[in-house]
């Protein structure tokens, strides 16, 4: 099942799409049976920062070998007033059966805009986080087949990434991608935002070796980050590519940014 | 003797063993469309600086077979909108039925709403809100495993008076693109149309004339090397003006010169 293409215990290897070997088919046979999931490609990734948060998709919609759309965007603001979005707060990326996704976002959207309503002021991203991870378990058994990451600033300010698998298992986490390029990405974010296998020089041999302080990094550098995770997968991946879009959410608001990305 | 009328009329125990009453249930796998039957092949279509231009032809193949050679695969919604079906006939004949209905729901709407005030926006259905019901549509059959099986085009115009085009299909994944092409069309029209249409700026700057001379040509390429396809087709021009629908159009100055210089295969010694 493509829902497990990232897990090699599952799978076996890692294919991109709908083009895995088929096993336990008796020779001549075939099955007419309706799929009712596709995967379109793509990746995400969120970044939380001391006071922002940066949520990133490329804008690529694949189906096999096809690109269907060259904007297509993944990363949305959810939960404002109205429709326009303007006073959201909140940013939600999807990725993996596009169909999933928007049924996913669109749901969640309109629960967070009737909590506004309701409540007056905007859901928090922590209360967001664990009704998200109610939507999906609900659907358990037919799940969404997409990979969710829920963006926004904590009660405190500080950047908060929740991530989640399609059955609504969540965390939250510094950092996070999602999609086709998670497996190129995620090794990359691991080093350079929680500085793993990074040790200080000259502070000792084996277990004596100092690791790299932590910190915080600046707004400049996880855009620069971004965008690099990304000509990384652009590189690498066939489904990945065409545009990037950014949101950058601090408690100014939420700024979007659009950059190229390679189209081949 | 079991005098039970349930037992009547059946073959009797002590002559042929129980009956298997499973070949009588009803509440089984409640069987779904599994496959298409009847099939449309590729709708194409691009936007241009005031409008959209879509075609198909106006075929229904029923497997290899040229079923049908006078279907009209391009549907007009509202005077203001062009859907553009592919996939399986008698599908599309049935959300044909629904727009028609849901067409007639709106202009009775539309009556009352333009008696009582003028001054407000026409709330009429664009093509952006009708491509989002097709998707809610059709995305609602799959998850009932009971798919529509169909990749739609719907061309129009959104509510900001900009030029519309989407697709979506039978598993209710919908995009939009300066460009879109169906099934066999993805991998012939789209890479023609994309020369011409690369992106949004591009094809705000192309003329009605060039839009519907590049898919006119797109048709005949398809005609070509689709072997599911057919000469006569349909072409629509949606503008701010309307819909400019003609069904019987024939593809014009077609050459088979090239035929001659393809070499290697069947039975041909090269």
């Amino acid at each position: 099942m493509a829902m497990f293409s990232q897990n090699p215990i599952m799978n076996g290897p890692s294919y991109s799409f709908n083009d895995a070997p088929k096993t336990n088919t008796p020779e001549g046979a075939r099955q007419h049976r309706f799929d009712p999931y596709t995967d379109n490609g793509g990746s995400t990734l969120a970044i939380a920062g001391a006071d922002f948060t940066i949520m990133a998709g490329d804008t690529r919609l694949t189906s096999g070998y096809s690109i269907n759309s060259r904007y297509h965007p993944k990363v949305f603001k959810i939960g404002g007033t109205t429709a326009d979005q303007k006073d959201a707060t909140l940013v939600l990326s999807v990725v993996g059966f596009s169909a999933d996704g928007e049924a996913l976002k669109e749901r969640l959207d309109t629960i967070c805009k009737m909590y506004r309503y309701r409540h007056g002021k905007p859901m928090s991203v922590k209360a967001c986080a664990q009704r998200l991870s109610t939507i999906l378990y609900q659907k358990r058994f037919f799940p969404y087949y997409a990979y969710a990451i829920l963006g926004g600033l904590d009660e405190e300010g500080k950047g908060a990434v929740y991530s989640y698998d399609p059955v609504g298992s969540y965390e939250r986490e510094q950092c996070r991608t999602g999609g086709a390029a998670a497996s190129l990405i995620m090794p990359f974010l691991d080093n350079q935002v929680n500085f793993k296998n990074q040790y200080e020089p000259g502070s000792g041999e084996g277990h004596a070796l100092e690791e790299r302080a932590r910190r915080p990094l600046t707004r400049q550098e996880v855009e620069v980050l971004v965008k690099d995770a990304f000509d990384g997968a652009v590189e690498r991946h066939i489904e990945v590519g065409d545009g990037l879009q950014m949101m950058v959410i601090t408690k100014e608001g939420i700024e979007e940014i659009l950059l190229p990305l390679k189209k081949d | 003797m079991n005098h039970l009328p349930q037992a009547w009329g059946r073959p009797r125990d002590d002559v042929y063993g129980a009956y298997d009453a499973s070949y009588l249930q009803t509440s089984g796998p409640k069987q779904a469309t599994q496959q298409p039957i009847v099939t449309g092949t590729s709708v194409i279509a691009m936007k241009f600086n005031e409008g959209v231009v879509i075609a198909a032809d106006n075929l229904a193949s029923y497997g290899a077979l040229a079923r049908f050679t006078d279907v009209k695969r391009l549907r007009v919604f509202l005077d203001s909108s062009v859907v553009g079906f592919s996939g399986d006939v008698s599908d599309m004949q049935y959300l044909d039925r629904h727009l028609n209905e849901l067409a007639i729901d709106e202009a009775y709407d539309l009556e009352t709403a333009a008696t009582k005030d003028t001054s407000k926006p026409s709330g009429k259905l664009n093509a952006a809100n009708l491509h989002k019901y097709l998707q809610k549509v059709l995305y609602k059959r799959r998850s009932d495993f009971d798919p529509l099986w169909n990749q739609i085009l719907v061309a129009g115009f959104d509510a900001a008076s900009k030029p519309f085009l989407a697709s979506v299909d039978l598993r209710g994944t919908a995009f939009t693109s300066p460009s879109l092409a169906t099934g066999f069309g993805a991998a012939l029209a789209q890479p023609i149309m994309r020369n011409y249409a690369a992106t949004e700026e591009d094809a705000a700057r192309l003329t009605r004339e060039e839009a519907v001379n590049v898919v006119k040509d797109c048709m005949k390429v398809l005609f070509y090397r689709d072997a599911r396809s057919l000469d006569k087709y349909s072409i629509a021009v949606v503008t701010k003006d309307g819909v400019e629908l003609k069904e019987n159009e024939q593809l014009e100055r077609q050459s088979w010169a090239f035929a001659e210089r393809i070499k290697g295969y069947g039975t041909q010694t090269v």
